[in-house]
């Protein structure tokens, strides 16, 4: 599913985030991506997500050769991909519905699916009563929910998350990794970079652990 | 509904929508698109009213042929019997000298000074009248010289000429506006283009997440290419209306004012046809001008993980 092959990444300002790294995610499987601030982690996530190319080294996602990928096959390998984000990326001037419609509105999804489908996902994380609220009338936590239920609403087969219990309480932080569980379930691989090592710890999941763009651990959480 | 046609409707809506959330803004870019649109239009018509004139004017060119003054009426009438027999002609009429002493007597109040003069010193005159087929300045000049090459004639005058100088008139002021349409053309184009840029920078965000999820480069430039085109249609209708109170304020004087130089001259009102060309024309400069900006703007954009 998602494969990585002495992978390096060096910005234009020299610095380098990852430097060599190799690593191997299964279909289906649920890890956590872990590290300092500034460890390589979101530079792993914008090579996953096909924001940026490796400066060397070979990045494989969904069976695919990142650095092969026509320009315009771009947007629908991205439909493939579920992304939740740390600052939430909502659109401040649209409602909860069509914030989290907007990935099935761009995969062209019929209308009366769409509808059903945008439901199920806020059921999923328990925004259902807040559908037509706009996302300042939302608490931080609630926001993050519901780029969440934006992320999983077009069941998308990898699922790419930063961060996404920084804002949530412990409480709603294990319903949200019970979610995630749920669709890894399901079939979906899940990816998760955190820094929160209690959660990591209590998971029992799997950690990739980055220490200044190098591979410090591929094991089990202990 | 077909996919396309709902996506394409969704994105006409969308933009339709964002026109109509900022009225003012929207009023003032339709209102300088008008002006732009208004002004070589209504040139335009000028013109076109001008020219219906000018082509009446063409086929009524009048051709004097004046005889040596010995040449005797006979020779005259035989030229003009000639004359009647040709395609190229349409109207022959002979004003004999005696003819044409009288009317000067009557029309120019010198019938004693007149009556003075021992002979008669005015000529005989074939006044003649092109064919409608044979009125363009190139078949009037040739008739004009196989006339003066008739060994009895003194000269001959083509009364038309002020008919050339209009037509090559307005031959300059259509140029000078379809040069000054062009560039108020890409005056249009420029303020769909810069609209779009300033927006396409202020919905930086909506971009970068639709990009993120997937969005492909048409999904994303769809909305601001309908916007460029509603911009640019609603120009078009206002200067239609521009166009149409204009006419009918200034109808009534122009006539007046014609008829007191004896012509028919009528300002043309804008019609359905002109309406079509107008509409067609905004919509097609407000499309460019989005497409351009759109292209150029969003090629440079990338999606950014952190916000």
């Amino acid at each position: 599913m998602i494969r990585f092959d002495r992978v390096f990444k060096r910005y234009s300002s020299g610095r380098e985030a990852l430097a060599g790294v190799s690593f191997e995610i299964a279909q289906g499987e649920m890890v956590f991506l872990t590290g300092r601030s500034g460890a390589g982690k979101s530079s792993v996530l914008r090579l996953i997500a096909l924001l940026q190319h490796a400066s060397r080294g070979q990045v494989q996602v969904l069976g695919r050769d990142l650095s092969k990928l026509p320009k315009g096959q771009i947007p629908a390998f991205r439909r493939q991909l579920g992304m939740v984000f740390q600052d939430h990326r909502l659109l401040l001037d649209r409602s909860v519905f069509d914030n989290v419609a907007l990935p099935l509105v761009v995969a062209h999804t019929p209308l009366a699916d769409l509808d059903k489908r945008v439901r199920a996902a806020l059921d999923q994380v328990g925004l259902l009563d807040r559908i037509q609220a706009r996302p300042l009338e939302l608490s931080v936590g609630e926001q993050q929910r519901v780029g969440i239920a934006r992320a999983i609403v077009g069941r998308p087969p990898l699922l790419v998350a930063d961060e996404p219990t920084g804002n949530l309480d412990p409480q709603l932080s294990r319903e949200i990794m019970a979610l995630f569980g749920r669709l890894r379930d399901a079939g979906a691989t899940v990816v998760v970079a955190s820094h929160d090592m209690a959660l990591v710890h209590e998971s029992g999941l799997r950690q990739i652990q980055l220490v200044e763009g190098r591979l410090a651990d591929t094991g089990v959480a202990p | 509904m077909s996919g396309w046609l709902a996506r394409h409707l969704q994105a006409l809506l969308f933009a339709l929508g964002r026109l109509v959330r900022a009225p003012w803004a929207t009023g003032f870019t339709v209102a300088v698109i008008a002006l732009a649109l208004t002004l070589p239009a209504g040139f335009a018509l000028l013109v076109e009213s001008a020219s219906q004139v000018s082509d009446q004017a063409a086929t009524a060119i009048d051709i004097s042929v004046y005889f040596k003054l010995d040449t005797p009426l006979p020779a005259v009438q035989q030229r003009a019997v000639q004359l009647r027999t040709r395609p190229d002609v349409s109207a022959v009429q002979v004003i004999t000298a005696e003819q044409a002493l009288r009317q000067l007597q009557q029309d120019s109040g010198l019938a004693a000074a007149l009556a003075a003069l021992g002979d008669n010193p005015l000529p005989q005159v074939i006044s003649l009248r092109p064919a409608v087929s044979a009125s363009s300045p190139a078949a009037i000049d040739a008739l004009r010289r196989e006339l003066t090459a008739w060994p009895q004639v003194e000269a001959v005058q083509v009364d038309g000429d002020w008919t050339r100088r209009l037509t090559a008139i307005l031959a300059l002021l259509r140029r000078l506006a379809l040069t000054v349409g062009g560039l108020l053309a890409l005056g249009v184009i420029a303020v769909v283009g810069n609209i779009i840029r300033l927006e396409i920078h202020s919905r930086r965000a909506e971009i970068d997440i639709t990009q993120l999820v997937g969005g492909s480069p048409a999904f994303i430039r769809r909305p601001f290419l309908y916007t460029g085109a509603l911009y640019g249609g609603l120009g078009a209708v206002l200067a239609m209306v521009l166009l149409t109170v204009g006419s009918l304020l200034l109808a009534t004087p122009v006539s007046q004012l014609a008829v007191s130089y004896g012509s028919r001259f009528a300002l043309a009102a804008p019609g359905l046809r002109e309406f079509g060309a107008l509409l067609v024309a905004g919509v097609l400069l407000g499309l460019t001008g989005a497409w351009i900006a759109a292209s150029r703007q969003l090629a440079a954009l990338h999606p950014r993980f952190e916000s």
